[in-house]
């Protein structure tokens, strides 16, 4: 068996092969996880992860292939028994009842009756020891992705796995928290618990993982010790090609300002979303402007507040080259020249049942001049989304196919993309990379450089700090509704940007004093 | 290799895009599943099969007359499906088409009732506008409380249906009765000048089914072509992405529910105008609510709700027809309306699921 461990691996996959119409997802995929191994899972989108990590946990059936748990085989029909075995999932996508409190998804994700009170007890317990904090009667919809994702992460703590499967689950932390995670996982991984890790963080699984499997086009490439690989060894294994790093371009200080943003004040209209307290920025023309920090943290109320799906109360708070367009919806922001990428690729940033022509008629149809007396003119539009997907290599069949039927990534370069071809004097951005492959990220990275060196200005609100380093030109950071001050990328650490995004649970003095300076 | 996979053979799997073939053939499944379960319904009534459904299907469209009852029929059911279609697309559950249908005949008819004597050319077309204006307004009413309040436009829609029923009724055994009518709950007859002309002669088929083609085509072109019909769709299929192109929500329930009130606010008017030709107590056999089923069975567009109002005035004509010659009950006309809707929801999962059968196989990559 395993020459170097010698013992029975606590899960062993042999041959596991699925197809959906038109395409083989895996192909006769060989795993094998010891007990306390943590073992990364590394492929770009499409490259099989989810389908071979879903097939584990019991959603997806398997068309070939065994599944040995414990040196036994065994069917897992269905996730209830994966959780019976031991084997415990977070989704990259939440499964979560948004108008449901967070005990009670969490109850719901759980076999057998529960008592609310004791769960709740250990929801704060766990959620406290492994420094996932939640409050455990807050509605799942008042919540952020990355407090989403936590729920998910404890609820799985909860039932105290022998093989916990992680999707993707760091990058909505801060390098502090992920660290903490980090712990988490090795003290698991001491007791025995096996890890399946699935990230594009390259850095992350040299760190952490003691094991990693390559998958590639639902095949199987190789096995290797991430310890002994470098991170560019490791993306090549990946890809297949040669990465190329996002060239970086010299830093336009001398750019007039595009967006100003003063005293920009918002209560916010939900129950425990966050209020905005007095943010000032501004980017220049040519420039990258980063803002960081964890989910939660008025990111939602701030991009709202910039598209103008969130009307301010004062039209000087934002000004756009000049002009005051604090009371403008997101219509006439669009024609003077503000473009806005989402954070939500389906549902917010298209519209997922809807072919691309339609959803390029979605936020360009003004800017483009896509109505002709009235009506819809499709022959131009039909341009306009073959143009986007000509430019942008968006990978589709055609461009009268539903949004929902693209990858994560290609959706997300067609966004980009439609917003790009606008020509906007001011590109917002949020989470441009968020569960999108490593080829496709590089590309919309440079995308992001090549327009703000057109002079346009550049807003991406992030949480990955590697994107953020590698291409903004002025990080601030966002912590509990308040942006600390820009800070030249010379100037400031990971580390730096770290104890401000634990805002004033950390670095209270500092936070503020930064946002007074 | 060894398969591993669940007992059971046939499995439901998602496809990777909705289905447009089924979109189109889901209908036609569930008809066909109707006509094979009434077989079932009618051999247990002690009917037979053949002749029941050639009493219902066919019989009715013997002649000319007959052919044309159907369109009759179908006028008010299409023009209230179309207004509806269009609120279902954005996720505005209005079902009080009964309602709007009822005021609209109501504020339509008064212009007559208060107005007698006049034979101006003009009293139709204000009769029709004043209708359209009736519906609106009733849909007003759910309209404001959704955007007010959020209150729950299924809910306040189906209510106000029986506020509108009690007011007709109010009115006809008050007021508006017809004073040399014998006591009977009925207005005075419509005069020439207050009554839709007939569009051929002998037949009661009027200028409603103009109006109807027209709510058709005007709404296919709107859905298809227009912005207002693109924002209904996106506000309907993903709120936020509407929000996101700068869509208001408010808006798109106001312009919903307005456009399905003055529609069926037409269609009523249409009725006590056309084949009724006074106000009576009962203006309309629960169109408005078999307007829902025609619109889901028409697949919420235009050209379909055509064809699926004429589908739902046969099943009218025929349960007459049914009723007569072989002495089934009335009900029999809601079972059949109530089945086709339900095998149609069923069939619906085919659109965006397919059935499998479990086999391994060999499937190359492309």
């Amino acid at each position: 068996m395993n020459g170097n461990e010698g013992g029975t691996p606590q899960l062993e996959l042999r041959g596991i092969t699925k197809a959906y119409p038109g395409c083989l997802a895996n192909d006769h995929i060989d795993l094998k996880i010891m007990p306390g191994e943590i073992h990364a899972l590394l492929g770009e989108n499409g490259a099989g992860k989810s389908t071979l990590v879903k097939t584990i946990y019991g959603v997806l059936q398997a068309d070939e292939g065994e599944i040995i748990w414990a040196g036994s085989p065994v069917t897992i029909p269905n996730p209830h028994t994966a959780r019976k075995i031991g084997i415990g999932m977070v989704f990259q996508h939440f499964s979560l009842f948004e108008a449901m409190t967070v005990t009670e998804n969490i109850a719901l994700g759980m076999s057998g009756r529960q008592d609310m009170k004791i769960l709740e007890r250990d929801i704060i317990e766990v959620s406290n020891s492994y420094g996932l904090p939640l409050e455990p009667n807050r509605q799942v919809h008042t919540l952020s992705v990355g407090e989403k994702q936590r729920i998910e992460i404890v609820r799985c703590l909860l039932q105290k796995p022998k093989l916990l499967i992680m999707d993707e689950p760091t990058s909505v932390l801060t390098p502090q928290e992920a660290e903490k995670m980090f712990e988490t996982l090795r003290r698991l991984s001491g007791e025995g618990v096996s890890i399946l890790y699935i990230s594009h963080k390259l850095d992350e699984i040299k760190e952490l993982c003691h094991k990693a499997t390559i998958l590639r086009g639902g095949k199987y490439i190789s096995e290797c010790d991430p310890t002994k690989e470098t991170a560019k060894s490791l993306a090549e294994m990946m890809i297949g090609t040669n990465l190329r790093a996002p060239e970086h371009h010299e830093t336009a200080n001398g750019g007039p300002i595009r967006l100003k943003v003063r005293d920009l004040s918002i209560d916010a209209d939900v129950e425990f979303g966050v209020n905005l307290n007095a943010i000032n920025f501004d980017v220049r023309s040519g420039e990258i402007f980063g803002i960081a920090g964890v989910a939660g943290n008025g990111q939602i109320e701030l991009l709202s507040a910039l598209s103008g799906e969130t009307i301010c109360r004062n039209p000087d708070t934002i000004m756009l080259d000049g002009k005051p367009i604090g009371r403008l919806g997101p219509n006439p922001r669009r024609d003077l020249g503000l473009a806005f990428v989402p954070e939500d690729r389906l549902g917010h940033g298209s519209v997922p049942e809807m072919l691309l022509t339609e959803n390029a008629f979605l936020s360009g149809y003004s800017r483009m001049a896509l109505l002709n007396g009235g009506f819809i003119n499709n022959s131009s539009t039909a341009e306009y989304a073959s143009e986007i997907v000509k430019e942008f290599d968006v990978r589709t069949p055609g461009i009268h196919h539903t949004a929902s039927s693209l990858s994560g990534g290609n959706l997300q370069k067609f966004i980009v993309g439609r917003e790009v071809l606008q020509k906007p004097g001011i590109l917002i951005v949020a989470h441009p990379t968020w569960g999108v492959d490593a080829g496709a990220a590089a590309f919309i990275h440079q995308t992001l450089i090549d327009l703000a060196e057109a002079g346009a200005a550049v807003l991406v609100v992030s949480q990955d700090l590697d994107e953020l380093f590698a291409i903004s030109d002025r990080i601030a950071v966002i912590a509990e509704g308040r942006l600390s001050v820009g800070r030249e990328l010379n100037e400031i650490t990971i580390e730096e940007i770290g104890l401000l995004m634990g805002g004033t649970h950390g670095m209270g003095e500092t936070a503020g004093a930064a946002d007074v300076a | 290799m060894k398969l591993r996979g669940p007992p059971m053979l046939l499995k439901i799997e998602k496809r990777a895009e909705y289905s447009k073939t089924m979109v189109y053939l889901t209908p036609i499944i569930a008809l066909v599943l109707t006509v094979l379960s009434s077989i079932v319904l009618f051999e247990s009534l002690g009917v037979n099969p053949i002749e029941a459904l050639y009493q219902f299907f066919i019989a009715p469209l013997d002649t000319k007359y007959e052919f044309s009852e159907l369109f009759v029929k179908a006028t008010p059911l299409i023009l209230c499906a179309i207004g509806l279609s269009v609120g279902f697309r954005a996720n505005v559950w209005n079902i009080g088409a009964e309602g709007q249908l009822t005021m609209g005949a109501i504020v339509g008819s008064s212009l007559f009732i208060y107005f007698p004597e006049t034979d101006s050319i003009f009293l139709l077309p204000a009769m029709i506008v004043m209708g359209a204006l009736g519906g609106a307004a009733w849909a007003a009413i759910p309209a404001f409380f959704k955007t007010r309040f959020n209150a729950n436009e299924i809910l306040t829609s189906l209510m106000l249906v029986y506020v509108a029923l009690l007011i007709l009724s109010l009115l006809i055994h008050g007021p508006w009765r017809d004073p040399a009518g014998f006591n009977f709950p009925e207005s005075e007859t419509f005069s020439d000048s207050a009554s839709m002309p007939i569009l051929i002669s002998g037949t009661r088929m009027h200028f409603g089914t103009l109006m109807a083609l027209l709510a058709v085509f005007g709404a296919w072109i709107m859905m298809a072509r227009t912005l207002i019909g693109f924002q209904v769709k996106v506000i309907g299929e993903a709120p936020r992405a509407g929000g996101y192109a700068g869509f208001s929500r408010k808006k798109i329930i106001w312009f919903t529910l307005l456009f399905a009130g003055a529609l069926s606010g037409i269609a009523g008017l249409s009725e006590v105008s056309g084949p009724i030709g006074q106000v009576v107590p009962s203006i309309s056999p629960g169109y408005g609510f078999t307007a829902i089923i025609v619109a889901f069975l028409g697949r919420l567009h235009p050209v379909g709700i055509f064809f699926a109002g004429l589908l739902m005035a046969l099943t009218y004509l025929g349960g007459e027809t049914a009723q007569i010659n072989l002495g089934l009950p009335v009900a029999v006309t809601g079972v059949f309306q109530g089945m086709v809707l339900f095998f149609l929801l069923a069939c619906d999962v085919l659109v965006h699921y397919r059935f499998r059968l479990n086999i391994a196989r060999k499937v190359t990559s492309q």
